[in-house]
């Protein structure tokens, strides 16, 4: 191997075992270690000076403490369990809207259809934190939305929305639906619209039609857009921290204020730890449809 | 079977409405007289004088420049060598451990991210502040990078990398005569979102920064937390202005390359 080949290999290679690889398992030692009043916040330390002797003593103060604690204690469960619901339904939700817009945008008359995809791109480019700003002006109780109900008369008095979990179900879904509408419209385009022709001559009905030849051949567009949304909004902590209310229970935020507020470094790691585990199920179904993707290109 | 029936155009005036309602009201807002953010108080522009005179923002904005800058650099230049050494770099020790490492970040979620380039700094000793952001910002990046570069190195020809070699290039005067030219768009679309992507993160760099360096997205999200302000609709105007433009020149300019190229293509058949 010459020397170029090798720095080239070697550069990214070694900044991603440093930067990625090793802090991952600091996460994973800390989160066997104890909680301790001092800088750093947890015990025991790697004391390399003292050898091996020193290495196997440190070994031996690691435990599954946190992690026990994790399982008996009621706060992680749930927030764990309400994550995965929260993320779930939205992604559900994203789903209901992203396919129809998806399918308006498919449908389209060909030259509208850049237009349409800027129109969804440029949410995609716009910072998250000011399109989450954005609803908090539209969700609050004198907002535009309570005005707009009660004015053609929905209602008599404003709901209470921000600051609950509809708020935190209603960001999420503003956030990410441009990440359903793409894959799904990716896919919508490149179906042949002669099959649905075919389908209508042989006797189907629209709705049939739709239900057996379009819906299947978008499959992998509708699963790609699924995980992408479903992922992200399983480790949340911008939403349900600027939206939810203070019983707003998603694992970011539980994470992030382990951390900052409690500065309790090992359960902090063990959550994520944990978030983790849970995330490579849906992570590893998602690859598999990419490369089924890919090979359907090819 | 391109024809707009009913139920698409419904479906797409409420799809739009709903992504696009929300960004005008704040646009509007930006531009009421009055301090209450529901009551319309006439039009006046002096949010945004208020806004550029507020030197926290201005500083947070500077900071937030630099560090997108720095970081959406060093991203590119590893994110392409990643997709290079990806596609091309053949089999080597530890190609499956590089791989998942470089799609890894993709999906990991922000806040442990943070955590653990958190606790890496801390364990080694480094100062948090501007240098650690960009660290951070520069290592999540670069996967993205890599995912737009290598999908347009997997789609060229390979051949005329091949001939290059051929007519006596060495590989990297090949690369860089040949390969980066014709990745070029992918390299400029990669480091643009490695840019925004610096630009926007708030949990990884409240995580890694330091007392001294706050970042605009960290300030804007500590005023947030009290509520909605004028100021901060003025300043996400600005910030959509940007995106807007930005994006409207983009897509012209690509559509006007392709147009470019068909044209060329017909020239090409035609004296051929």
């Amino acid at each position: 191997m010459n020397m170029r080949r090798f720095s080239l290999i070697a550069v990214p290679y070694g900044w991603l075992l440093l930067l990625f690889l090793v802090p991952f398992l600091i996460v994973f030692k800390i989160s066997l270690s104890d909680v301790a009043l001092s800088i750093p916040p947890y015990t025991p330390t790697l004391e390399l000076s003292e050898g091996w002797a020193g290495f196997r003593d440190f070994l031996s103060q690691l435990d599954f403490e946190n992690y026990e604690f994790l399982a008996t204690d009621d706060l992680y469960w749930k927030s764990y369990l309400s994550s995965l619901q929260i993320a779930f339904i939205s992604t559900t939700i994203c789903l209901l809207i992203g396919f129809p817009i998806a399918y308006g945008m498919a449908n389209a008359p060909k030259e509208w259809q850049p237009t349409l995809m800027l129109l969804v791109i440029l949410p995609f480019w716009t910072s998250f934190l000011i399109r989450v700003y954005s609803l908090i002006g539209i969700l609050s109780q004198e907002g535009m939305l309570n005005q707009f109900l009660m004015w053609i008369g929905i209602i008599n008095e404003p709901l209470t929305i921000l600051n609950t979990n509809i708020a935190v179900y209603i960001g999420i879904v503003y956030t990410y639906v441009p990440f359903m509408i793409l894959p799904i419209y990716a896919t919508l385009i490149k179906l042949d619209g002669s099959l649905l022709e075919a389908a209508e001559d042989l006797g189907c009905s629209r709705t049939e039609a739709f239900w057996r030849i379009t819906v299947p051949l978008s499959k992998a567009g509708i699963i790609a857009g699924c995980f992408l949304v479903f992922i992200p909004a399983l480790g949340e902590f911008v939403i349900p921290s600027l939206l939810g209310g203070s019983d707003t229970l998603m694992i970011g935020k539980v994470l992030y204020e382990e951390f900052f507020a409690n500065r309790d470094w090992p359960v902090a790691g063990a959550v994520a730890v944990i978030l983790l585990l849970i995330l490579i199920i849906p992570i590893v179904l998602y690859q598999r449809n990419e490369q089924k993707m890919m090979e359907a290109d090819t | 079977m391109r024809r707009l029936t009913w139920f698409n155009a419904t479906s797409l005036t409420l799809g739009f409405a709903f992504l696009y309602i929300p960004m005008i009201v704040v646009i509007i807002y930006s531009f009421n007289e009055s301090r209450l953010v529901t009551v319309w108080g006439g039009f006046s522009t002096k949010w945004y004088g208020e806004l550029l005179r507020n030197e926290s923002f201005l500083d947070a904005a500077w900071v937030t420049f630099q560090v997108g800058f720095f970081s959406s650099i060093i991203a590119t230049i590893l994110g392409t060598m990643g997709a290079y050494v990806l596609v091309r770099g053949g089999r080597f020790y530890g190609r499956t451990l590089f791989s998942g490492m470089m799609y890894a970040p993709l999906v990991m979620p922000e806040v442990i991210t943070g955590l653990s380039l958190l606790l890496l700094f801390i364990s080694i000793g480094l100062d948090r502040g501007m240098f650690t952001i960009i660290l951070a910002h520069g290592t999540f990046a670069m996967c993205y990078v890599s995912v737009v570069v290598s999908s347009r190195l997997v789609s060229f020809d390979r051949s005329v990398e091949e001939a290059a070699l051929d007519l006596g290039c060495t590989p990297f005067e090949a690369f860089r005569l040949v390969t980066l030219p014709i990745i070029a768009p992918a390299v400029i679309s990669g480091w643009l979102l490695a840019l925004t992507l610096s630009l926007d993160d708030l949990v990884i760099a409240s995580f890694v920064a330091g007392p001294s360096a706050t970042t605009l997205p960290i300030k804007v999200f500590s005023s947030i937390r009290l509520g909605v302000s004028p100021e901060i609709n003025a300043l996400s105007t600005i910030l959509i202005g940007i995106v807007t433009i930005g994006t409207i020149a983009a897509s012209l300019t690509t559509k006007r390359a392709v147009m470019r190229r068909q044209r060329e293509e017909r020239m090409a058949e035609q004296a051929g």
